[in-house]
């Protein structure tokens, strides 16, 4: 780096570590104080890293190297993209067990930190945003290089992306356990967070489209249609719904615009179209790329992938106010939300046919590759779930259902089984890929988290739709004199064995997550597991045939 | 473009469809037609929908939204649902209305009822501070009211007049009082160790001793009774009967003479309508520890152990 380069860049961290100080000191609340005492902290390691890197003969082998050439892809974000994936997810799986334990064993509430009040938002964040959004990122920065034919526009702005995304994922994780929130579910994290994750967002619209516009090829892949209908809808989503006034410039406490039954419903339109674009529309570009790769095979239909594709953005986005059925929000709000939502049930569907189908003439590969197994596994459960969603936002079955256990259950079937596993498919899929390996370190221990996840996920949705029907019907029970017979303390008393159940399948799907955090380390490390293939059925074409007629002549004359 | 492209005539061998001709990393696309049961399926939601929401409030329009041909609203469903179920309730709150609740136990009908509604009502208004199974606490001090000690009577009428006006509720007329007064300042420590032996003894936990005898008959007998069996009338406790409010250990009983807690509890009258009141006491007396009403006037030689 040249020298006046190298100072420059020390001098603008310094220069953020000195604001982030100002603003530990003249803090309003503890809270935005440890804030910014964590940016100052990251300000003083980039000055460090900028002062260790003053050296003129470095060819630059750090987190912030370009691509080589022009003629090889740039993958350096994507590799730390998986990296950051496995262990956000491990992070999020393990919250997620705990706050089941505590719903269980309610001992478990270590106050004030580690209570369920303030875990919760840090397990869905950890899973959906750091998890699922790293996933997205990285796999989205992969597939757009390839499906373009072309590197990622703006290098530099893509390790932004990649860094300041980290820094959000910190800031979100840290004030959840610090006690900060603006009370809105899935977008717990205050005005600073929301403007900086705004700044962030915009960055990767920017490397996204730009790449996208420098394309070798002719057309669009599918894929990428619906990895811009995220971005560009996430961003929306995000500037809508999180706009607020803060308090104090120097404090976290801000109060939102929107009142009332408007901020209910801007918060539904938010937290539905959250699961619509992000785990719906992005996940299902990445089973558009890493299906077809892995199947070798051609996908199923084009036509139903323009259908599917512009009815699901265009519906998705009205469904949202099946989420305040019977509330203080007007019927015909409620009528819209819950006719919207029944539409959408083929558009999803499309998805799940376009990708099943896609095996036409490689089922076989359910056999014999624990990958693609993974990948039907995830479209099945998206297909149940999607489903599920329609069928839970009939008004009638949604007075049974809503505030239940059963909601848990349905985002979990699809948060389990979808985008986890089709997340753990694509993490398999790369890992080789990205670090020049010949395969994954063991085949075999895929398919044994194929199994831990796919029970564990059974344990978790059966448990809690049993344990949300039964809230739902005690509730809801009168005796003949028309008093309720049953208090809120009878359901969680009901509920204790279904919360065991549940925590025992988050167990198993951990379980699974952790061997493949071991699979991929020991692939990094260069090693190949020594085993048993995994198909042990091989086809003798001699021997597949009938016996022909005993023919005497079959012993040559001498 | 650098790679060569499929011909678009080229038929995929396993399925015998033919490919779009477009090429992205090595993946194709068929062209495969939409499956029919997918695209009527779609068009029967779509239909379905329509008709919904013509039937159902839908529309946003300038002042207010549709209101749909069946003239359906959620509060009208809510205000018709409630009144099926009031009506259902009429004629058993008017029956309880009208019955004395010291008759109450000879419509055993009448009163399994009362009992259900109480349980409802106690769920709901008394559980915070007796707990669900109604066992109290002794940390809180809390009375018990499954069992059979009493402060201030256990038969119907006394449970539903102590609901009624509540314990030491400021600005209530006739509410239950009584008061300990505290002994700290008053008995030397000597004295203190012999009446909390003394206390402890009247239910077997203690030896008697004659000077914590002497202090009790000079400061304690006049309201807990000669043999601690306490009185109703002030709300004293029956000392002798192993039951505690406040806990049974020496320490806990000399704290409590040194300087003792009295717990209130809220006059219902104002929050709950009668017909209630009469069926939580219906409830509470069920537990267990309910005692039979004795008409004090019929037999004035009867001992009865009783406060209105």
């Amino acid at each position: 780096m040249q020298a006046e380069a190298a100072l420059g860049r020390i001098g603008l961290w310094f220069a953020l570590m000195f604001l982030a100080i100002v603003a530990i000191v003249a803090a309003k609340d503890s809270g935005f104080a440890a804030h910014a005492t964590i940016v100052a902290a990251v300000a003083f390691l980039l000055v460090l890293v900028s002062a260790a890197r003053f050296d003129p003969l470095s060819s630059g082998r750090s987190f912030f190297r370009m691509p080589d050439g022009p003629d090889k892809y740039d993958d350096d974000p994507v590799r730390w993209g998986v990296l950051a994936t496995t262990f956000w997810g491990m992070a999020g799986f393990l919250a997620g067990l705990f706050i089941a334990l505590q719903m269980a064993f309610p001992q478990l509430n270590i106050e004030p930190w580690f209570n369920f009040g303030r875990l919760r938002p840090l397990h869905t964040s950890a899973v959906i945003f750091a998890f699922g959004g790293n996933a997205l990122i990285a796999t989205s920065f992969y597939i757009v290089q390839r499906t373009c034919r072309t590197q990622l526009a703006f290098p530099s702005l893509a390790r932004f992306v990649f860094w300041g995304y980290q820094m959000f994922i910190l800031l979100a994780a840290t004030g959840y356990l610090l006690g900060i929130t603006q009370s809105k579910e899935y977008a717990e994290p205050e005005w600073y967070v929301d403007l900086w994750l705004t700044i962030v967002w915009v960055a990767y619209f920017i490397v996204f489209m730009g790449t996208i516009v420098k394309r070798k090829e002719p057309h669009i892949y599918v894929a990428n249609w619906f990895f811009l209908a995220f971005i560009v809808t996430v961003a929306m989503l995000h500037i809508v719904n999180n706009l607020a006034v803060p308090v104090s410039l120097l404090g976290a406490k801000s109060y939102g615009v929107w009142s009332g039954v408007q901020d209910a419903l801007t918060q539904w339109w938010y937290g539905h179209n959250a699961v619509g674009f992000f785990l719906t529309a992005g996940f299902l570009a990445m089973m558009y790329y890493f299906v077809p790769k892995q199947a070798e095979r051609p996908v199923y239909s084009y036509r139903l992938s323009i259908i599917h594709f512009w009815s699901l953005i265009f519906l998705y986005i009205w469904a949202g106010p099946h989420h305040l059925h019977y509330t203080a929000l007007p019927d015909w709000a409620q009528t819209l939300g819950m006719v919207f939502s029944i539409i959408l049930w083929m558009p999803s569907w499309g998805g799940m046919i376009n990708g099943l189908m896609t095996l036409n003439g490689a089922w076989d590969k359910i056999r014999t590759d624990p990958i693609i197994r993974m990948m039907v596994m995830a479209l099945a459960f998206y297909g149940m779930s999607t489903f599920e969603g329609p069928m839970l936002s009939i008004k009638a079955v949604n007075s049974l259902s809503h505030y239940t256990d059963w909601t848990i259950g349905h985002v979990h079937s699809g948060a389990l089984g979808w985008n986890g596993m089709i997340t753990f498919a694509a993490l398999y899929f790369l890992v080789p890929r990205l670090w020049k390996r010949e395969r994954m370190y063991s085949l075999r221990m895929i398919n044994w988290h194929f199994w831990l996840a796919t029970l564990g996920i059974v344990f978790y949705a059966a448990s809690m739709w049993v344990a949300g029907v039964t809230q739902g019907l005690m509730w809801r029970e009168y005796g003949p004199d028309g008093y309720l017979i049953w208090s809120f303390a009878d359901t969680m008393d009901a509920m204790f064995p279904m919360y065991v159940a549940r925590a025992f399948g988050g167990l198993l799907y951990l379980s699974g997550a952790i061997i493949m955090t071991y699979n991929i380390a020991m692939t990094l490390a260069g090693r190949l597991r020594d085993e048993a293939p995994m198909t042990e059925t091989p086809h003798d074409a001699q021997a597949d045939r009938p016996l022909p007629a005993a023919v005497p002549a079959a012993v040559p004359a001498e | 473009m650098a790679n060569e492209r499929p011909d678009s005539k080229r038929v995929d061998q396993a399925t015998g469809t033919e490919f779009v001709g477009h090429e992205w990393d090595g993946i194709e696309e068929l062209d495969t037609p939409m499956p029919r049961w997918w695209v009527l399926t779609f068009y029967a939601t779509i239909i379905w929908a329509i008709v919904y929401v013509v039937l159902y409030p839908a529309w946003p329009m300038i002042e207010k939204g549709t209101e749909g041909v069946l003239g359906w609203t959620s509060r009208g469903q809510l205000a018709q649902e409630m009144s099926v179920a009031d009506q259902a309730q009429t004629t058993f709150r008017e029956q309880l209305a009208r019955v004395p609740i010291e008759r109450l136990p000879d419509d055993s009908v009448l009163m399994q009822r009362a009992v259900a509604g109480g349980a409802a009502a106690f769920k709901v208004n008394c559980v915070q501070c007796h707990g669900s199974g109604a066992a109290g606490s002794q940390t809180l001090g809390y009375p018990n009211l499954s069992d059979d000690d009493w402060l201030w009577g256990g038969d119907l009428r006394a449970i539903e007049y102590t609901l009624v006006h509540g314990i030491r509720e400021q600005g209530t007329e006739g509410t239950r009082t009584g008061a300990m007064p505290a002994f700290e300042g008053l008995l030397d420590a000597a004295q203190l160790g012999a009446v909390t032996d003394h206390v402890l003894s009247l239910s077997g936990k203690a030896k008697a001793n004659p000077a914590g005898a002497e202090v009790y008959a000079a400061q304690c007998a006049v309201c807990h009774g000669a043999n601690g069996e306490g009185d109703r009338a002030q709300g004293s406790p029956n000392l002798s009967d192993a039951i505690w409010l406040y806990g049974s250990s020496r320490e806990q009983v000399m704290q409590q003479i040194l300087n003792p807690r009295m717990g209130m509890m809220p006059s219902w009258q104002k929050r709950l309508d009668p017909v209630t009141i009469k069926m939580l006491a219906a409830y509470v007396h069920s537990l267990g520890g309910g005692e039979d009403f004795i008409e004090v006037a019929q037999d004035p030689e009867t001992q009865v152990d009783e406060q209105p």
